[in-house]
């Protein structure tokens, strides 16, 4: 849903990063704002998955160059927990295992982070019970989730449901998917894009990260973007993903190509 | 005082054999009439006359370095003053009429309480029960593996001993609650605890066995538990050991198992300067089953050896064992687990897993799992794995808003309480719990 006059909720200017070294990002800029969908296409090594780290604060990740604001703040100055409490969600490729720490305490643990962030009181076992049950219901997953250790033993399906679940429960004013599609069957991917779509409103963004165009088939985007070689070198709207689809990549890196040296 | 040179000649081979003898004499003076068992004792001491004091060229105390002991002139306990309010907090509402408290080595009349407990049931000291001392011949310091120089060191000098005997078929719900308080004196303190744990046939029981001491005073606690598990008995047993910062501690678990018996054991340390414990499972009949857990979290210069033993001769034997260590500061973890499937244990089924976790690049662990088989149709497997916390486990956690020190703390406290998450008593659990949770 594009509204010109709604409220700019991440920014990227310029942003250059390096992991050990090597630059990956070489000047990306991207503006979203509120009630916006964007997707992130772009072939392997393209540099989407470490935009999606830069922007949620892994410490792998040397942001050399370039800023990010987030709602008008400087990102780049908070520690990975404080951009999360800000609104900044990062649904994870591979979401970690955590043998020992049951779905439901860190569901709650992370809640009530964000609550205190706040300045709001922590919500006791109980009711953060019904709160947590009331939301299963939007990824389809049974209660007997929450008693399993975070991930342990979760089939790719289950593991991106939980990711989903997370998102609903934090109500993040980003939310940022990177590869949230990959290896899902079609119906674990509609489950998942039926979440996001009931989460997105006209408050929040979101941001996917993927190869597919398949997913864009159930979560329709507003600007598609293509990266390539650590930047956004093409921005269309949903048709452009359709196109990528039909024609693949080389097209729109040869027009890149031909506008760079013109 | 011992100076540096007089430590380094101490640690010659006659200096630790007279030093031996001298641990010997002050315990064998600690000796009361009530308790003389003369023939164990004799034999133990004859077998202490040709042992020396460890040291780190044998292989069984390799990593374990007790030299600096020998600078020590321990001493034997005197009377004792620990009082109602320096232990409450120890006792747990689960074991209530079930509590035997033990003061540096000796069982208090005043402070244990065995209201709870049903006919028939044997809780108390050893001494207190001269009736029981005919049935002893078979039980005490009998168990395979007492060929060792501190638990014989144990035998030839303890001052009491704390006896659980469970007649056939009697099934006890209250878990027994054994607490050993130490408490310091003027001198260094010399203490040897010891339990005898006889479950008669069909017979089943709960038993937590709490080592305690809040003072930083040199001190030395040398505990012998032997449990003796009849056909078809199940112990579900706690040992948890919480001594003060300037103890060493040595002690034995031994348990003998008959047919069909089960045995459930959690032992977690978290005090001392130097502990360390000799876990050892004989199974004594066919189908046996032992579970054990080993829980050990040290920091700063801790030093905390698990030895463990689990030798199985009979067929169709189960053996579960998981052993964890959190390590941090200059602290040092030692485990050196040993599976034994002779010939004839054949069809065990044997797991073996040791997990430690670093916290600091100056902690170290060793390990060493050994499974020894000679039985060629059994299942057996064993791991060991020493890793840091892994960063993109904590990153994952941030990234839900949680900080990085409260990710720390809440993936050391999943690490913990895949262990303590075994122990039956509520209570001691969640003591634990909250002690693991506040731990870093």
């Amino acid at each position: 849903m594009i509204n010109d006059n709604s409220e700019i909720i991440l920014s990227v200017r310029d942003l250059r990063a390096t992991v050990d070294g090597t630059e990956i990002l070489k000047g990306l800029n991207l503006e979203v704002r509120a009630g916006e969908i964007h997707a992130i296409m772009g072939l392997n090594g393209s540099g989407k998955s470490t935009f999606s780290k830069v922007l949620a604060g892994h410490p792998d990740y040397e942001v050399t160059a370039g800023e990010i604001q987030f709602k008008g703040q400087d990102v780049l100055e908070l520690d990975p927990h404080d951009r999360a409490t800000a609104g900044i969600f990062l649904a994870f490729q591979y979401p970690l295992e955590i043998p020992g720490v049951s779905n439901r305490d860190f569901l709650r643990v992370a809640f009530n982070a964000h609550r205190k962030a706040r300045g709001e009181e922590e919500i006791d076992v109980f009711d953060f019970d019904d709160l947590i049950e009331e939301k299963l219901d939007l990824v389809k997953m049974d209660v007997s989730f929450l008693d399993r250790s975070v991930n342990e033993g979760f089939s790719g399906g289950e593991k991106k449901r939980n990711e989903i679940l997370q998102m609903a429960l934090l109500e993040p004013a980003l939310s940022i998917l990177d590869e949230t599609d990959s290896g899902l069957d079609i119906d674990a991917l509609k489950t998942v894009a039926g979440g996001v779509n009931q989460l997105a409103n006209a408050d929040n963004a979101v941001v996917l990260i993927t190869h597919y165009q398949r997913l864009l088939d159930y979560i329709v985007p507003d600007f598609v973007h293509v990266m390539a070689d650590g930047r956004i070198i093409t921005t269309g709207g949903k048709d452009l993903a359709k196109q990528l689809e039909s024609r693949g990549y080389e097209w729109v890196l040869e027009e890149f190509r031909a506008g760079v040296t013109a | 005082m011992a100076t540096v040179s007089d430590v380094s000649v101490l640690r010659t081979a006659d200096q630790r054999d007279a030093y031996l003898k001298g641990l010997v004499q002050t315990a064998q003076a600690a000796v009361p009439e009530s308790l003389a068992l003369a023939e164990v004792r004799s034999r133990a001491a004859s077998f202490l006359n040709e042992q020396t004091f460890p040291s780190i060229r044998q292989e069984d105390w390799r990593f374990t370095d007790l030299s600096a002991m020998l600078a020590i002139d321990f001493a034997a306990a005197g009377e004792s003053s620990v009082t109602e309010a320096d232990i409450a907090e120890l006792r747990l509402s689960e074991t209530a009429g079930a509590q035997v408290v033990v003061v540096n080595g000796r069982v208090s009349r005043e402070l244990s309480q065995l209201n709870g407990l049903p006919e028939g049931a044997i809780v108390g000291s050893l001494g207190d029960r001269p009736e029981l001392h005919s049935q002893l011949a078979d039980r005490l310091a009998q168990a395979s593996g007492n060929h060792e120089v501190f638990t014989a060191l144990n035998t030839v000098g303890f001052a009491d001993a704390v006896v659980v005997w469970l007649p056939r078929n009697q099934v006890v719900e209250t878990p027994i609650q054994i607490i050993y308080v130490s408490q310091a004196q003027d001198n260094p303190l010399f203490v040897q605890p010891r339990c005898l744990v006889v479950a008669e046939s069909g017979s089943a029981l709960t038993l937590v066995e709490d080592y305690w001491g809040n003072s930083t005073a040199t001190h030395f606690t040398n505990a012998v538990t032997e449990l003796w598990l009849d056909a078809n008995a199940q112990i579900t047993h706690s040992r948890i050991e919480r001594e003060g910062a300037g103890t060493f501690h040595i002690g034995k678990t031994v348990v003998t198992q008959a047919r069909d018996s089960q045995y459930i054991g959690v032992a977690a340390g978290f005090g001392a300067k130097l502990a360390r414990h000799n876990w050892e499972i004989y199974q004594a009949g066919e189908q046996t089953t032992t579970k054990i857990y080993g829980l050990g979290a040290i920091s700063a210069t801790q030093h905390a050896d698990t030895h463990s033993l689990v030798a199985l001769s009979h067929p169709h034997g189960i053996v579960e064992q998981e052993h964890k260590a959190i390590v941090d500061g200059k602290a040092h973890s030692v485990f050196n687990g040993r599976v034994a499937v002779a010939q004839k244990a054949q069809l065990t089924n044997a797991r073996q897993l040791n997990r430690n976790l670093l916290l600091s690049d100056t902690a170290r662990v060793d390990t060493k799992p050994q499974l020894e088989i000679v039985a060629d149709n059994v299942k057996c497997a064993h791991g060991a794995t020493v890793s840091q916390l892994q960063s993109d486990e904590i990153f994952y956690l941030q990234s839900r808003g949680i900080s990085a020190p409260q990710a720390q703390r809440l993936l050391i406290y999943a690490f913990a309480m895949e262990i303590l998450d075994k122990i039956t008593v509520e209570t001691l659990r969640s003591r634990l719990a909250d002690l693991i949770s506040q731990w870093t």
